[in-house]
């Protein structure tokens, strides 16, 4: 019995001296060849929505970013907005103004009335993105992952800034799944090869070394080969990087009779039932992740066009 | 008595069968997920075994499978049940048949069913498995009747009414019909969906604002059912445990109001809100009767066992060490006691932090904290049954101290670093800081777990070499083949049953 208690109390040693997550540890830079400005329009029709596959309808087409928005893009747009005056800096955290949402008063629904909220802790670990002489960069080699540590109403902030909007579930659903049944993506298996999930710690801990569970650079996951490690290409049916794994994606939705904001796509934390094309997450919009961050989508451009040409 | 009567007829074979095919069942279906994933194992597991998991499929495979152990949980406890609880030979025989031929159909057939394609003849068989489980449990309740007078109580020691009906046979009795009622509940839920094919996991269901009737019917019944097979172990332990005198009579209206208002406040949650109250008040019957019962057995084994040890007038480390000193009989009410710990102390601070945390948190976390308490329950309870087992196959000396630490400790270490894992942003709220104690609980659930798997694997095999033996213990078992202890009435029924009956099967 005493041999046991010893066991145990080695293997709790052990543990408690594991090397603690660095996260914010510089890494090197990972051309994946993918640009994370791309876009491409999914298609108005019927798919096949939820576990379930209820055949529904979307009859408008739209547009949806092929990546997460990456850290660069979301320094690139602090610093813009920041000038604008359109946010705020305070005790290393970013604020800014939101409208309010409408408010049921339903059992346990929180009242989010207009003004300030957080959009971005930068200061804590787990963000890429610092503020140094009134600038905001990015920490090395973090460039092209994508941004997290994001409230959704920094998500939805940054949307709203370049005219964008945070996509639907139905149209998230639609753009991760096409129009067949598949499980996640890129078909129906998952594999270490295939995305950044629970299950490829082991992978890339070998390839980049440490002790380190963390985002892979958008569009990582394309068939290139990195090393030894041969990834496989998980571009969903409309092209669109990481719809499964990497970062959980904050959604636009905001549903009557509670204040929760959605997100969906697992991220390098979850096992693969949180990959699945119809795994939900949730949490308050003032919520924010190492492993949470988001895409966006807008209207397509003809209709803009139009418009500018109408004003022409 | 061969060996096939031995395993499919006594008693004790019945409970050894049951195990051992949850054990087998745990053991292959253990690989399909968590590390074994990444380890390749689960890859293995379906090419050998040719099973076809199909994604969106997964909900309901997982439904089926614990379906399928919680059959076999709750025909273990009615051995059990029909062993301890005098009722007449045929009731016993009767019971014990339609529920062993249930549960095996509904394990086989069912796991048959999710697992290996879809095949509606298995389905159709799973849904006969369970009903024949269910036609068991009304049997049951017939068989407790406490108001035939041949089971009022003969020892007044034990808790009574004034006319002499046995309490303690009454909350077995309570117990029943809640345990039928309740399964009734997910039948009808169950019925309603599956006849479509849409099955979901409760714990999904967690942040839809506007749940439906059915579907808070199932959150009542998964929470109701496990509730109820803790009330019955409660009740099964107390009489392993000799459980009689004032703390006996204290306990024993507490559980019958506490099954009764926790059940009347989970089924009347599909229409009110309210019902919760009812829930919380029912919690404390049920706890305070269960608290009864340890404060009754921890006393009774700090004085048996001081006999034993010699003390004659024990300081209080003697004390202790007496208390300490049979661990399977000290652990069922250990685990209850840590039980308020894990799962019922969980409960109460979620719903006290429910605005302040969990409608902040993201689901993910919500849920895996949700299904933890309860897994964890149920695991508490294996430990309990699985520790009565070891006691009634006669485990003696080093081994049964070794077996029963083991049980008490692996479980207790791994489901208190599964809690404090599940709850691990509140006490550090940064997930970038969580890897230390992340690696740390689930290296110690690890462990706790693996020596805890391993000891009833070596059980097991012991169990397995011995019904290889000629005359081997299970011989022994097979001739005394009902659990040994005091029960709160022995009327002549018991002592004639075997003689009740003629060759024929009619009555003499």
């Amino acid at each position: 019995m005493r041999k046991l208690i010893y066991l145990a109390l080695i293997l709790v040693t052990l543990a408690s001296c594991s090397t603690a997550v660095i996260i914010n540890e510089e890494t090197e830079f990972v051309d994946t060849g993918v640009n994370p400005n791309s876009w491409v329009v999914i298609h108005a029709g019927q798919f096949y929505y939820n576990m379930h596959a209820y055949d529904i309808d979307l009859d408008y087409d739209f547009e949806m970013m092929v990546t997460h928005v990456t850290n660069q893009q979301y320094a690139d747009y602090l610093n813009e907005a920041f000038a604008k005056g359109t946010i705020t800096v305070e005790d290393g955290k970013i604020f800014g103004h939101h409208p309010g949402d409408p408010f049921d008063g339903y059992l346990h629904e929180w009242e989010i009335p207009a003004g300030d909220y957080l959009h971005m802790p930068f200061a804590e670990a787990g963000s890429h993105i610092k503020l140094v002489d009134g600038t905001f960069s990015v920490d090395k080699g973090f460039g092209n992952h994508p941004v997290v540590m994001i409230t959704w109403f920094g998500a939805q902030a940054y949307a709203d800034f370049y005219g964008y909007r945070l996509p639907l579930e139905k149209e998230w659903a639609k753009a991760a799944r096409g129009t067949d049944k598949r499980a996640y993506p890129w078909g129906d298996h998952i594999s270490a090869n295939l995305t950044n999930y629970g299950s490829s710690k082991n992978a890339l801990q070998r390839l980049y070394g440490g002790n380190i569970s963390r985002t892979t650079p958008v569009g990582y996951f394309n068939g290139t080969t990195y090393g030894d490690f041969k990834t496989e290409d998980n571009r969903s049916p409309y092209g669109l990087y990481d719809m499964g794994g990497n970062a959980w994606q904050w959604l636009g939705d905001d549903y009557a009779d509670v204040h929760y904001r959605y997100m969906r796509g697992g991220s390098f934390t979850n096992y693969e039932y949180n990959i699945f094309v119809w795994a939900r997450n949730s949490a308050g919009p003032d919520f924010y992740n190492i492993n949470i961050g988001f895409r966006c989508a807008r209207d397509i451009v003809e209709i803009i066009e139009d418009v500018v040409i109408e004003i022409e | 008595m061969n060996r096939f009567n031995y395993l499919f007829t006594s008693t004790k074979g019945l409970i050894l069968t049951a195990i051992s095919l949850i054990a087998l069942v745990t053991a292959i279906f253990n690989t399909l997920s968590g590390p074994m994933v990444e380890w390749g194992i689960r890859d293995l597991t379906v090419k050998w075994l040719g099973m076809d998991l199909n994604p969106a499929e997964r909900a309901g495979r997982i439904i089926m499978l614990y379906h399928s152990i919680a059959m076999a949980i709750v025909a273990i406890e009615v051995y059990m049940m029909t062993s301890i609880v005098p009722m007449r030979k045929h009731e016993q025989k009767n019971i014990n048949m339609l529920v062993t031929v249930g549960y095996i159909m509904a394990m086989v057939f069912g796991l048959g069913f999710a697992y290996w394609g879809h095949n509606f003849t298995f389905h159709g068989l799973f849904l006969v498995g369970q009903s024949l489980v269910f036609f068991s449990g009304v049997l049951l309740i017939f068989a407790f009747n406490p108001w035939k007078k041949e089971y009022y109580v003969t020892d007044k020691d034990y808790a009574h009414f004034k006319s002499g009906m046995d309490m303690e046979r009454m909350a077995f009795f309570v117990m029943a019909i809640a345990m039928v009622i309740s399964a009734g509940y997910g039948a009808v839920t169950g019925s309603f969906w599956a006849n479509g094919h849409e099955t979901f996991l409760a714990e999904d269901l967690i942040r839809e604002p506007n749940k439906n009737g059915l579907q808070k019917a199932i959150i009542g019944h998964l929470h109701i059912m496990v509730t109820l097979v803790a009330v019955s172990i409660t009740l099964v332990v107390g009489r392993w445990l000799e459980f009689k005198g004032l703390f006996h009579k204290i306990a024993m209206p507490f559980m019958i109001v506490g099954t009764i208002i926790i059940s009347g406040g989970v089924w009347s949650l599909v229409w009110t809100h309210h019902a919760h109250t009812f829930i919380y008040v029912g919690s404390v019957g049920i706890m305070f009767s269960a608290l009864m019962l340890v404060i009754y057995s921890w006393n009774k084994l700090i004085h048996d066992n001081s006999i034993e040890l010699g003390y004659k007038n024990p300081n209080i480390f003697q004390k202790l060490k007496a208390l300490l000193h049979d661990p399977l009989k000290f652990g069922p009410t250990w685990q209850m006691v840590f039980m308020n710990f894990t799962v019922s102390g969980i409960g109460i601070f979620m719903a006290v932090k429910l605005e302040e945390i969990f409608r902040v948190w993201p689901a993910r976390e919500e849920r895996i904290t949700l299904t933890g308490h309860w897994h964890i329950l149920a695991a508490l309870i294996a430990t309990i049954i699985l520790m009565y087992y070891a006691d009634i196959a006669g485990m003696k000396g080093k081994t049964r101290k070794w077996f029963g630490w083991i049980m008490i400790i692996g479980s207790d270490v791994a489901f208190a670093s599964m809690t404090i894992f599940s709850m691990k942003r509140l006490f550090i709220p940064e997930e970038v800081a969580q890897q230390g104690l992340m690696n740390t609980t689930m290296l110690l659930a690890d462990f706790g777990l693996g020596a805890l798997l391993v000891t009833v694997a070596i059980f097991l095999g012991w169990k397995l070499f011995d019904l290889f033996q000629g005359d081997g213990i299970w011989k022994k078992e097979a001739e005394n083949p009902e659990l040994e202890l005091t029960r709160t009435s022995n009327p002549v029924l018991n002592i004639r049953r075997d003689n009740e009956f003629n060759s024929e099967g009619g009555e003499q």
